[in-house]
């Protein structure tokens, strides 16, 4: 049966030896590919997100010399906090630009002038006053935030070769810049309004303050609501619930449930929490319940993981030594499967913070300056600043929106290897 | 210990929703409606909270028509104080505010909005007629044999719609449906060079449905690209595609005037003088309505008005002409000012 021109077995596997080498060299640097190309999408996010934010960091400051004059801000007793408040600041300081530039006279060239301060500043120079009352009749040198358009040009974004009136800078207005900076009156410097102040209509004025304490009391209810209730009905369903047809629904629901559009736990929310029980629009309180929602399927499923390996091993030598059955889990079971438990809750948290479709039902994305303060003051959170910024006309918010994403990655990230260490540390082989 | 833990959660959890009592008083003005006057309202409500005692009213972009349905669906601080409108509001809004008790409106005209059909800075200004735009955009146009019918729009190019203009392809980027300024687009630029054609201005009298939906209908065969409600997307898309139109707000052209031109229309550019004159023919009234019964229980909304309708604010060198809105002439502003001092109530 065997002559010299029927092939043996090693001859067959060397001959195709070489097919079989190439395939697997093409699969691995398929592989390989498919790595490298999610790694340059990524690489090519993070350097336009930071290449077009990290500016906004920066923030164009004014130097001017203002004179804190009782009589001009008609403050006549001092003991009345509305008088410190509310007076006119702005005067103030258009007459300190005024005296700086005493050559500029007429009505047009004063608007010009008039243009470099943020139109908002005169808040900031109230709070400095209210802050420092004894300067009260002194001459103060003060820095105050430029107009955006101006911010703008410091940054260096306007193409000063086109035509004049094809870019929102005037001539004069540049060489007005260029004078001061070259004095050191105008200059870039740290951003700290971005961080400390709420959303504004005014690049220069607009911060992230608001969407963050937003964020944080809408996950504060979302994490105290959903983490007991999902550790429960994990517990309930893994270690005490029969096995039957019912208790079969109720997983194949959970597992449906992860999987639902966001978008629809925010109209159950409107249709339950707002129209039903009648709870106020745009609250945290609200935003939370309906993340909750949201979130619960995920810890639910990642904490009956969590319970599931636990070896059985452990329950037994527990019943054996006589613990009841409630002992056996608190005792034993769940300190051994919190870590996944917490992992779980902390991912899911995650996906809750970068959450906005849910919110857009309820009334949370809004324009909101005031911080809120609780759990019913209204509020936006961190995504939900980031849209509202994308689609604002002004130049300025291009730069805020990318440093916003920036400070939203920058928390989820660190969630993430919160997570991470937890399971470092704490997980458990069997 | 884990015992009493659990115990706190679980009473936690029957307290939350507790918490928020289904009718409190709101002490802030909540305001709700138009993403076209959204940016004008922001800046009013902004200057608001921070001049004055008041907290700053709360705004959220809902678009005209789902503002009116939050505004008209009752009385009590759970529904919304002011709604604003790209538009004035219809019968049937009217008549669903009644049946809810809203009875008591105040109208108030701010002011207009202009908008802009750009391209790019790096290719040329089109000077372009309603006409043009409606031939170039439309699902069917009439047939360009000269018979009195309609074919499916044949025209690739602007040169086929219009000889003096250049070959280039038909390319627009737009608003969807969803959105007013789409719907203002469809309304004052297309059914007004619809309205061109002598034949079709007579439909309206015989088949308004018929004429209605000859004159709105935007083509589908790919020339006209919804590019989403956000208008600064179309910005960029149409620097980086000097060949490409879009159709978006005044105040994003106002803003973005390195980058983008607005075509003439009717002999007319999108400037601030030529949409206050009502020279430039595709720009729309700007609205907000506030509910009578509100003012005096929810606090400042008689302060909120005359912050509105103070000249420093709505005038021709008020702030929100900065933000790129067109202010109304003196003698109307004068008028609006006083009807809404006396809170006259709406009367359609």
């Amino acid at each position: 049966m065997s002559n010299s021109h029927s092939p043996s077995t090693i001859e067959i596997v060397n001959r195709n030896l070489a097919v079989r080498y190439a395939r697997e060299r093409r699969f691995r640097r398929l592989g390989l590919a498919a790595v490298l190309s999610g790694f340059a999408a990524l690489i090519f996010l993070m350097v336009t997100i930071v290449g077009d934010g990290w500016r906004a960091f920066q923030q164009g400051y004014i130097e001017l010399e203002i004179n804190f004059d009782a009589e001009a801000l008609e403050i006549d007793d001092p003991a009345d906090d509305d008088q410190w408040q509310y007076a006119d600041y702005t005067s103030l300081i258009r007459s300190a630009l005024r005296e700086r530039f005493p050559a500029l006279q007429t009505r047009k060239e004063k608007k010009l002038l008039y243009s470099l301060v943020s139109p908002g500043a005169d808040y900031q120079l109230a709070n400095m006053l209210v802050e420092n009352r004894e300067w009260l009749g002194q001459v103060q040198r003060v820095r105050l935030p430029v107009d955006d358009d101006i911010d703008v040009l410091l940054k260096g974004y306007v193409d000063e070769t086109l035509p004049e009136d094809e870019r929102r800078i005037s001539n004069a207005q540049i060489e007005l810049v260029k004078g001061l900076k070259s004095s050191g009156e105008i200059a870039l410097g740290f951003n700290h309004i971005f961080f400390t102040a709420g959303d504004s209509r005014e690049p220069e004025q607009a911060g992230i303050r608001g969407a963050l304490i937003g964020s944080f009391l809408t996950l504060v209810v979302t994490l105290s609501l959903s983490f007991p209730i999902a550790v429960a009905a994990a517990i309930y369903l893994e270690e005490f619930a029969p096995r039957n047809r019912i208790t079969d629904i109720i997983e194949v629901n959970i597992n449906n449930l992860a999987a639902v559009p966001s978008i629809v736990f925010g109209l159950l929310g409107l249709a339950v929490f707002l129209n039903l029980f009648g709870m106020p629009r745009s609250v945290p309180l609200v935003g939370g319940i309906v993340l909750t929602l949201m979130t619960l399927p995920t810890i639910i499923i990642s904490s009956r993981a969590a319970l599931k390996a636990v070896p059985p091993s452990i329950r037994e030598a527990a019943l054996g030594l006589g613990a009841s059955k409630m002992q056996v889990i608190f005792h034993h079971v769940l300190p051994l499967a919190l870590p996944g438990m917490l992992t779980g809750a902390i991912i899911g948290m995650a996906q809750a913070l970068g959450e906005t479709a849910p919110l857009l039902m309820i009334g949370m994305v809004a324009f909101i300056v005031d911080i809120p303060a609780g759990f019913t003051d209204p509020a936006t959170v961190l995504p939900v600043q980031i849209f509202l910024w994308s689609d604002s006309p002004e130049r300025g918010f291009v730069e805020r929106t990318s440093a916003a994403i920036m400070v939203l990655l920058f928390f989820l990230i660190a969630m993430n290897a919160v997570a991470v260490l937890l399971r470092r540390r704490f997980e458990r082989r069997w | 210990m884990i015992k009493t833990a659990v115990m706190v959660f679980s009473g936690l959890v029957a307290y939350m929703p507790l918490m928020a009592p289904a009718n409190a008083e709101r002490d802030y003005i909540e305001v709700v409606g138009s993403s076209t006057v959204y940016p004008f309202a922001t800046a009013v409500a902004e200057k608001f909270g921070k001049g004055s005692k008041f907290k700053t009213p709360k705004i959220e972009s809902t678009g005209s028509g789902g503002g009116m349905k939050l505004f008209c669906n009752g009385i009590g601080s759970q529904y919304p104080d002011v709604t604003n409108a790209s538009r004035r509001i219809k019968e049937n809004e009217y008549k669903m505010c009644l049946e809810n008790g809203v009875t008591d409106i105040i109208e108030v005209l701010i002011g207009y909005d202009g908008i802009a059909f750009a391209n790019s800075r790096k290719s040329q200004q089109y000077v372009l007629s309603r006409k043009d735009i409606y031939l170039a955009l439309a699902k069917d146009v009439p047939n360009p044999d000269g018979s009195e019918s309609f074919v499916p729009n044949p025209y690739q190019t602007w040169k086929d719609v219009n000889a003096v203009l250049p070959a280039t392809k038909i390319e627009v980027l737009g608003p969807p449906p969803t959105s007013g300024t789409r719907d203002a687009f469809v309304e004052l630029a297309l059914e007004g060079g619809c309205k061109s054609f002598g034949w079709i201005k007579a439909m309206k009298k015989v088949d308004k449905p018929a004429y209605k939906a000859r004159c709105h209908t935007i083509r589908e065969d790919g020339a006209f690209i919804e590019a989403g409600e956000n208008d600064n997307l179309i910005v960029n898309k149409l620097h980086a595609n000097p060949s490409a139109f879009g159709v978006f707000g005044f105040s994003f052209l106002d803003q973005n005037s390195d980058k983008v031109q607005g075509s003439k229309v009717e002999g007319f550019a999108p400037t601030f003088e030529s949409i206050a004159s009502g020279d430039y023919s595709i720009s729309r009234p700007l609205y907000f309505y506030v509910k009578k019964a509100h003012v005096g229980v929810v606090p400042g909304i008689v302060e909120y008005l005359r912050e509105f309708t103070a000249d420093s604010t709505w005038g021709d060198e008020g702030y929100l002409a900065d933000k790129g809105m067109i202010p109304l002439d003196d003698a109307k502003r004068k008028a609006i000012r006083k009807s809404v001092r006396k809170l006259q109530r709406l009367q359609l």
